[in-house]
């Protein structure tokens, strides 16, 4: 059944028709465009798809767009200011903790969770973090230390 | 190499800004007025006659374009409805037969996917099941059930020019090597061992699933955008497959996420330009993880290996390998014969026998996947050679490098081996890991060890590369490079090239994206031999333009071309920077005008020597190699199997690097993806049917698998044709991980494991036996 929705997504309302069974990574991407959410694995194991929900990450390929209404929506259009890179995405090209890049989006938004829940995640608690999102480049070691250096700068 | 000032640095990606901030390009993004979706129906049985197709149902259904079966596309006039890379073999959609549970049979074109999905439902197919085989082994018995008919080879690609027609066989390929007397050294041998080694079939899992959108232009030109490795092949596979000539197809290529293999030659192509011919609307297939699961896997393996040995040396080694192919041959030929003649390892052993055989099962096909089919083998010959090592009370490390080859020494094919840094690989894995420190004896229920693995990779020979360098009057400059970025960071590595030959920054290069209608023709993004190839034919196209820009220079202020440098942006007398001219200068003195541009091409094309069918002997069979080597440090613990990996050293020989980070970077993420294979990934088929086939039962590494210390070491033997003496990376940390491991398991517990993935079942089961076999003894 289609209805009428209003998304808060990146700061702006966002009032269009969807159907029950679309999924907010449906409606973020083949609606508004924002290219940035990537689906890889459509059951929610991978992480490509992540978006911040309320400052949460979650995988926007199982939540269905009528549920999302009334929260907050971050997708990584929605980081920084828009005009330069966001001090993780600094981190992450510093690093180099990117290759092909197409899980990128989704990781450096966990990394912005991550860090606004733990300024000073512990190795243990970064990986468990971090360990929903998954990188087949396997630039892990590389993300490892982008989130040290993102938290260096983000730390007040 | 002395006076660089932008090869060897480190410098950042150039493709960092656009992907960090999700904008970078993927065919995913592209959207065309009209555009129609694909949903597929697949094969339920993994070998049956197609006795019966109903699609009038679905046609019916609002949003349905087209539904398509394969013996319509058989009917379309001058449409092969075959494709492949070694033999024609592979439907768009099944003709007569399904050849593999998950063998697509039926496609729709539908305004959305949703709708193509719902279309899907109501197609009717009838089978008549036949019988099938699954197991390679099986499959090589003349009473097994045949997978094809007739063999008919596909004449694409020169190095596969020997690859001979064939029928009632389910043998496609048989590679050969005969050198020495074998027999006799088996029968003059003090020991002989002989081991069977496996490992399954797995899969790439790039996160970004194969996408491939066509249209026919206002010119009706076919338009092709793709996450493909190889755009060339895809244009030249596409102009046989529908008959139209090669200037008639734009094949494009943006960002890809993650290829590993899996996106090499032709997958979803085919059968979308028949749905974009047909429908004569833009038509967009993108696969579903799922969908992925049935399309492309890793080969399994199966090597039996035998080696001889007297007053402690090998001097004979005897290697039986058998690829499962699956249902198409893909490219399961080239890699039986490009990594079956590595079988034997880098080491001076004077008879060796080697049979490759790649063998169609019924299973889903088996491709290229970051290695080619070496890591495979590596796990058979490193596997034993350790095996060896230990059962004869010698030094591992020592026992590799003795007979490891030298410079200038014969491999097992008779060619020359040069920059070939093996043992350098093997001294420098020894040393990160204190490989010579004494171990503390150890007691309770968790047992360390250390391992050392070994092997080598020879680049595909021949192979083509041609670019074209644009230099425009401000000192900046375009590349034409069918080179596809999808994520080794091609684009900055060709970038520091260009920039080092013409004297200027990275930033001042662009590199256009894979586009057939510009890009000179490019083998394959693939086989770690961009670097050297498409790096060769930068530099000498960019060299061409030196050369003039230095002869203009040289006529105006009368010095000797020689003389001259280029270099930030000017072209000046050695040793005198304020003799000179900027590019622009050049560019007024030639052209009288600005705007204007200079432009080059070149090729790389390096040239192998005839290999005799029958001893696989060449003068040059590969144009370099890239020596491997693997320490590793793993605890295990006895009462559970669980494995914990604490030190990993990734050693590989790159020849120069050009941005040494980003060869650490490929050596480092190689080894975690063949980490993941090595302790947990499997494909795992029941009767053929596929079992695990979502992220959700599929296991992959995530960032808690790391292991605790983790480093690459880059051993750099320059290579005299390389560009600035570079050989290439994406393959090499990924060849030694998993004997490494088990070498380690071995040293940690005396146990050894002869089947990949080593999961804590394999070692408790291994565990068990051996205590069986203890008490038995006592």
């Amino acid at each position: 059944m289609k209805r009428e929705i209003t998304l808060r997504v990146n700061n702006k309302n966002e009032t269009l028709a969807v159907d029950d069974a679309d999924s907010l990574l449906e409606v973020l991407r083949d609606r508004l465009k924002l290219w940035s959410v990537r689906e890889s694995c459509g059951v929610g194991a991978c992480g490509s798809c992540t978006v911040l929900l309320d400052g949460r990450p979650v995988s926007s390929c199982l939540l269905l767009a009528v549920r999302s209404t009334g929260r907050e929506i971050t997708t990584l259009e929605g980081l920084g200011d828009g005009q330069s890179l966001h001090p993780i995405q600094q981190a992450f090209v510093n690093e180099r903790a990117l290759q092909c890049a197409y899980c990128t989006p989704g990781f450096v938004l966990s990394v912005k969770a991550l860090l606004d829940e733990l300024p000073h995640p512990s190795e243990e608690e970064a990986k468990e973090y971090l360990s929903g999102n998954l990188c087949r480049c396997a630039g892990y070691a590389e993300i490892l230390r982008a989130v040290r250096s993102a938290q260096e700068k983000t730390a007040r | 190499m002395a006076n660089l000032s932008v090869v060897g640095q480190s410098v950042y990606r150039t493709d960092a800004n656009p992907k960090v901030t999700g904008r970078a390009l993927h065919v995913g993004n592209i959207e065309m007025p009209g555009m129609l979706h694909v949903a597929v129906l697949r094969s339920p049985y993994p070998h049956a006659r197609i006795t019966r197709i109903d699609k009038a149902k679905a046609e019916a259904l609002g949003g349905v374009a087209v539904v398509l079966t394969g013996a319509e596309i058989a009917k379309m006039p001058g449409v092969d409805a075959h494709f492949g890379p070694a033999f024609r073999d592979q439907p768009m959609l099944a003709v007569e037969k399904v050849c593999y549970a998950g063998d697509p049979v039926v496609a729709v074109a539908a305004v959305d996917k949703r709708t193509a999905e719902d279309a899907l439902q109501l197609v009717e197919v009838d089978y008549e099941p036949l019988s099938a085989v699954f197991d390679v082994l099986e499959a090589v018995k003349p009473e097994a059930p045949l997978v094809h008919e007739h063999h008919r080879p596909a004449k694409a690609f020169a190095d596969l020019a020997h690859v001979k027609a064939g029928q009632q066989s389910n043998i496609c390929y048989h590679f050969k090597l005969r050198t020495g007397d074998v027999d006799k050294a088996f029968a003059e041998a003090d020991r002989v061992f002989e081991d069977t080694f496996s490992s399954p079939p797995a899969q790439h899992m790039p996160m970004e699933p194969h996408v491939a959108l066509v249209y026919l232009d206002e010119h009706e030109r076919l338009n092709v955008w793709t996450s493909s490795q190889s755009p060339s092949y895809v244009r030249t596979e596409l102009s046989a497959t529908f008959g139209i000539p090669m200037n008639r197809i734009r094949v494009r290529v943006p960002y890809i996420g993650g290829g590993y293999g899996a996106k090499l030659y032709a997958k979803l192509e085919p059968l979308v330009t028949a749905l974009a011919l047909i429908t004569r609307k833009p038509v967009r297939y993108a696969l579903t993880r799922e969908e992925e699961f049935l399309t492309i896997t890793k080969h399994k393996v199966v090597s039996r290996i035998k080696t001889a040995i007297k007053n402690g040396t090998i001097t004979a080694r005897k290697c039986e390998v058998y690829w499962d192919t699956g249902a198409y041959a893909e490219i399961g030929p080239r890699i039986g014969h490009k990594s079956g003649y590595t079988s034997a390892g880098p080491y001076r052993i004077p008879n060796v026998w080697i049979d490759s055989y790649c063998v169609y099962t019924h299973r889903v096909p088996a491709g290229a996947f970051r290695g080619f089919g070496v890591p495979q083998v590596i796990w058979a010959y490193d596997s034993q050679t350790d095996i060896i090592a230990r059962a004869l009370g010698a030094d591992p490390v020592e026992f590799r490098l003795r007979p490891a080859l030298d410079e200038g020494e014969r491999f097992a094919t008779g060619t020359i081996v040069r920059s070939f840094g093996v043992k350098e690989a093997i001294r420098r894995a020894a040393q990160a890991i204190e490989w010579s420190k004494p171990r503390a004896r150890q007691t309770g229920t968790k047992r360390r060890g250390k391992g050392i693995a070994a092997g080598v990779k020879a680049v595909l020979t021949p192979s083509i590369s041609g670019a074209i360098v644009i230099l425009n009057a401000d000192g900046t400059a375009n590349v034409l490079s069918s080179t596809v970025e999808m994520g080794q960071g091609s684009e900055t590595t060709l970038g520091q090239i260009v920039a080092e030959e013409l004297g200027l920054t990275v930033d001042r290069i662009h590199i256009v994206q894979p586009d057939t209608d510009v890009t000179p023709y490019d083998t394959i993004t693939a086989g770690s031999r961009s670097t050297y190839h498409m790096g060769n034919a930068v530099r000498m196209a960019a060299g061409k333009i030196k050369t003039e820009l230095c002869e203009i220079v040289a006529a105006k202020l009368e010095v000797a071309p020689d003389d001259l440098i280029a270099r930030g942006g000017r072209v000046y007398v050695r040793g005198m920077e304020e003799r000179g001219m900027t590019i622009g200068e050049i560019f007024l003195a030639k052209f009288g005008s600005l705007g204007t541009t200079l432009a080059a091409e070149a090729v790389c094309q390096p040239t192998a020597s005839h290999m005799d069918p029958e001893t696989g002997q060449s003068e040059k069979c590969t144009e370099y190699w890239f020596p491997s080597a693997t320490a590793a440090e793993v605890e295990v613990d006895t009462e559970t199997g669980q494995l914990k990996v604490l030190q990993l050293i990734s050693v590989g020989d790159t020849g120069t690097a050009i941005n040494p980070r980003h060869c650490e970077q490929q050596l480092l993420g190689a080894a975690v993806m063949h980490l993941g294979l090595t302790l947990f990934e499997e494909m795992v088929f029941d009767e053929g049917q596929m079992v695990n086939g979502s992220l959700l039962d599929y296991q992959i590494a995530t960032i808690k698998d790391i292991p605790q210390a983790f480093r690459p070491i880059v051993v750099e033997v320059a290579h005299e044709d390389g560009p600035f003496g570079a050989k290439g990376v994406g393959e090499t940390g990924a060849l030694t991980v998993a004997p490494a491991i088990a070498n380690a398991i071995e040293d940690a517990v005396g146990v050894r494991i002869r089947d990949l993935p080593i999961t804590p079942e394999r070692i408790l089961r291994a565990l068990a036996e051996k205590s069986a076999t203890v008490t038995l003894k006592d």
